[in-house]
């Protein structure tokens, strides 16, 4: 089956991790930007990373006949620098119309500090100026629940946003139910420790339904497993749900999601660039 | 949230399929406790927060309380709703810390 894998810090991964998954049924990988382990040290800095996730990465996937999409942005790790997050921010526009740019992320907060907020809605409001689709990160462990309560507030207060060109992404059991309720898309993220096991994603896919849900491994630098969507797939079929719920997730929501980019498509299976209809948040 | 019915196995099928991996937590948690209470130190676990949740959360799972996952999920969480006014540190650890709030 084939599936795409919406979260993979592929920059972070060898040639031998994308050929893995292209074994595997991955069709496409979607990186969103991130924070490297340590500060950027300028905004050039990020200007070098954003070359390679849009000149480097999309050529190393190919290789292996997978489609690479990106989202750009300052991450949340980094967020507190204000002064910084404006020099970025001033300087992605001008990578917002390569062909394999599907919009802003991955933004959102990390512990949750008046600084990191108003880097997000700077964040958003640049999204909603272009016309750019929002992944948004939410923060982890004892930070995730107020963060994403904090973040679907802020959506909502954004004049304009649309609900559903937004992905509020590493939901788990006490926050998937608000981001669904509130019409985002919810992405479950695979970790081996932190995160979500393939087990608790089915659980929660059984108690929320798979409307609006995506997976992904969110593979990087740290503990994590670039095929653990497959891991997932085989989950839902020992546990006896059907091959078309199984793609629903893997493969029709996440390209339901970024269809919405207007540049998304995988000429190879027939799939071309279409902009679809859009609702506006409730 | 309890939903009976939405997970298609049986009873019987989940324990058989997901017993043994559970097992196997369940004795990691036993050597973990254990392993605190052969430190070098001898040092009092229970003044730590992190500790202090990890034992809320064990009474949860002994419990017969109806939605085990969203209250162990809170008892780990920060349920405040103020940002904080400047950045602590980059890193989370994983229970939240009712001191740090005061401080």
């Amino acid at each position: 089956m084939y599936y795409i894998e919406m979260h993979g810090h592929m920059v972070s991964r060898t040639t031998d991790d994308y050929r893995e998954m292209a074994m595997a049924g991955c069709v496409a990988v979607s990186e969103p930007a991130f924070w490297a382990g340590w500060d950027r040290a300028s905004a050039d800095g990020f200007e070098d990373y954003f070359r390679q996730l849009t000149e480097f990465e999309p050529k190393r996937a190919a290789q292996v006949s997978i489609r690479h999409v990106t989202w750009l942005c300052l991450n949340p790790k980094e967020g507190e620098d204000r002064r910084l997050a404006a020099e970025v921010l001033k300087r992605i526009p001008r990578y917002l119309d390569r062909p394999n740019v599907m919009g802003i992320g991955e933004i959102g907060l990390n512990r949750v500090t008046r600084n990191e907020i108003a880097t997000f809605n700077d964040h958003v409001q640049l999204a909603l100026d272009f016309n750019q689709l929002i992944l948004i990160h939410t923060p982890h462990l004892e930070d995730k629940y107020k963060g994403t309560r904090v973040t679907i507030e802020n959506l909502q207060r954004s004049k304009g946003l649309k609900a559903n060109r937004v992905l509020i992404d590493h939901a788990e059991e006490h926050t998937a139910g608000m981001i669904l309720d509130a019409g985002f898309y919810a992405g479950f993220t695979l970790y081996p420790n932190t995160k979500v096991s393939a087990a608790r994603a089915v659980d929660m896919i059984e108690k929320y339904g798979s409307d609006r849900v995506t997976v992904s491994s969110a593979c990087d630098w740290g503990p994590s497993v670039p095929t653990a969507v497959p891991q997932l797939m085989l989950e839902m079929r020992q546990r006896g749900h059907s091959e078309a719920a199984i793609r629903k997730v893997v493969f029709e929501n996440p390209l339901e999601f970024l269809m919405q980019s207007g540049k998304f498509e995988l000429p190879r299976l027939g799939i071309h660039a279409a902009v679809p209809s859009a609702t506006t948040v409730s | 949230m309890t939903k009976q019915g939405t997970c298609p196995l049986t009873t019987g099928q989940i324990i058989d399929e997901y017993f043994i991996e559970n097992r196997t937590r369940l004795i990691e948690l036993a050597a973990f406790l254990e392993r605190i209470d052969r430190s070098a130190d001898g040092g009092d676990a229970h003044g730590d927060f992190r500790m202090t949740a990890f034992h809320q959360a064990l009474h949860i799972l002994a419990s017969n309380a109806p939605d085990k996952m969203d209250q162990v999920q809170f008892i780990f969480s920060d349920l405040t709703i103020e940002p904080r006014e400047t950045l602590d540190t980059k890193s989370a650890s994983g229970a939240w810390n009712p001191a740090s709030e005061v401080a």
